[in-house]
């Protein structure tokens, strides 16, 4: 994982870093601070990934060298390794436990478990998943309640295995520790935090 | 597993670049920019990374071994740039100039490639080994001519 980047294939991040990632920034707020709103991202990057707009503008802004993020083996873990270690250089692994971010599509998807849920004393240090959905919308429907929902928001975001809710739902058991989701595509994403209630509808 | 071959051409690789990019960080921005402003039709550069400015802790050892210890801080630039033919660049100077750091990731960039590697050389790295050279040479002179040869202070009897 520490080999020589190769430099050939790097493609350009953020034109202007400082004011893109204060604008992601801001985006990624309004979708934590009110789960299940579709929250719009004018990403404005070409990622390694087409189609990864979204969640690559979301890591060059949330990503530094403080922050190890877990990307599969597949095609997509390869194409963004090299890009997130130019621009955020942050560390690459593949142990899902002492990730901070990880970045996945839903093709590849571990159990929700396996990611770091936190320590009792320091909740804050749990796995921030980065999920790649084909749209969010069009899946099997499921209501959240919780916190910055007023009654109840309905989303249905595609592509999501069966099993997905329901490790959502056991991971939701044991707060205040958990693991915060942010689900995206190309321009658009829906924060999922900890503190959100998952309820499946019939 | 690479074969010895590969390894060797790689890391000869490596030490071109690392002559250029010393060359360039070490000579003054005024010198590299009107050395380069000399070549006609430079490439057309694209930056993968805008240069940015921060700091950098320089660290050392005592005799270069025992527990290390921050020296200070020093300001350092870096580019990154892709120029025509899809050769990548990068370039680290110390100090706030960004050009210099752009000039010192072009030079990266065109040193790999066939193009324009022998304009380079010819056009600035040599000219620029040169004056590195005679600047050493001059301030070895500089400082011979301070020399204090010690055995000419032997004391001299009086006759009697």
């Amino acid at each position: 994982m520490t080999a020589a980047l190769s430099l050939q294939d790097i493609q350009p991040g953020f034109a202007d870093p400082v004011y893109d990632a204060q604008r992601i920034f801001r985006r990624l707020m309004d979708a934590m601070a009110r789960p299940g709103r579709i929250v719009d991202i004018d990403a404005d990057i070409v990622p390694p990934v087409p189609g990864l707009e979204g969640l690559s503008a979301i890591a060059l802004t949330l990503l530094d060298f403080e922050t190890p993020v877990y990307l599969p083996r597949g095609e997509i873990g390869e194409a963004l390794s090299g890009w997130l270690r130019f621009h955020c250089g942050c560390p690459v692994t593949t142990d899902p436990q002492e990730a901070v971010f990880a970045i996945l599509s839903v093709t590849e998807l571990l159990p929700i478990s396996a990611f770091n849920s936190g320590d009792p004393k320091y909740p804050d240090r749990s796995t921030t998943l980065l999920l790649a959905c084909p749209a969010l919308e069009g899946g099997k429907h499921v209501s959240l309640t919780g916190p910055g929902i007023k009654e109840a928001a309905h989303i249905a975001p595609s592509g999501i295995p069966d099993s997905f809710w329901n490790e959502v739902m056991g991971d939701r058991s044991q707060f205040q520790l958990g693991v915060d989701i942010i689900m995206g595509t190309s321009n658009a994403v829906i924060g999922l935090p900890r503190t959100t209630r998952i309820n499946e509808e019939s | 597993m690479k074969n010895d071959v590969s390894v060797e051409v790689e890391s000869s690789a490596i030490a071109v670049r690392q002559r250029a990019h010393g060359l360039i960080a070490k000579s003054p921005h005024e010198m590299v920019r009107d050395l380069f402003d000399r070549i006609e039709n430079l490439p057309n550069i694209k930056q993968v990374r805008p240069t940015d400015t921060g700091l950098i802790m320089v660290r050392g050892k005592v005799g270069g071994d025992g527990a290390r210890f921050n020296l200070g801080e020093l300001p350092l630039t870096r580019a990154a740039l892709r120029i025509d033919g899809g050769q990548v660049g990068i370039g680290y100077v110390a100090g706030r100039n960004s050009d210099h750091a752009e000039l010192a990731a072009l030079a990266d960039a065109m040193v790999q490639s066939e193009t324009w590697g022998g304009v380079l050389e010819e056009k600035v790295l040599v000219p620029l080994a040169d004056a590195v050279r005679d600047k050493k040479t001059e301030n070895g002179r500089k400082a011979a001519a301070t020399k204090v040869d010690f055995f000419t202070m032997v004391r001299t009897r009086k006759e009697k």
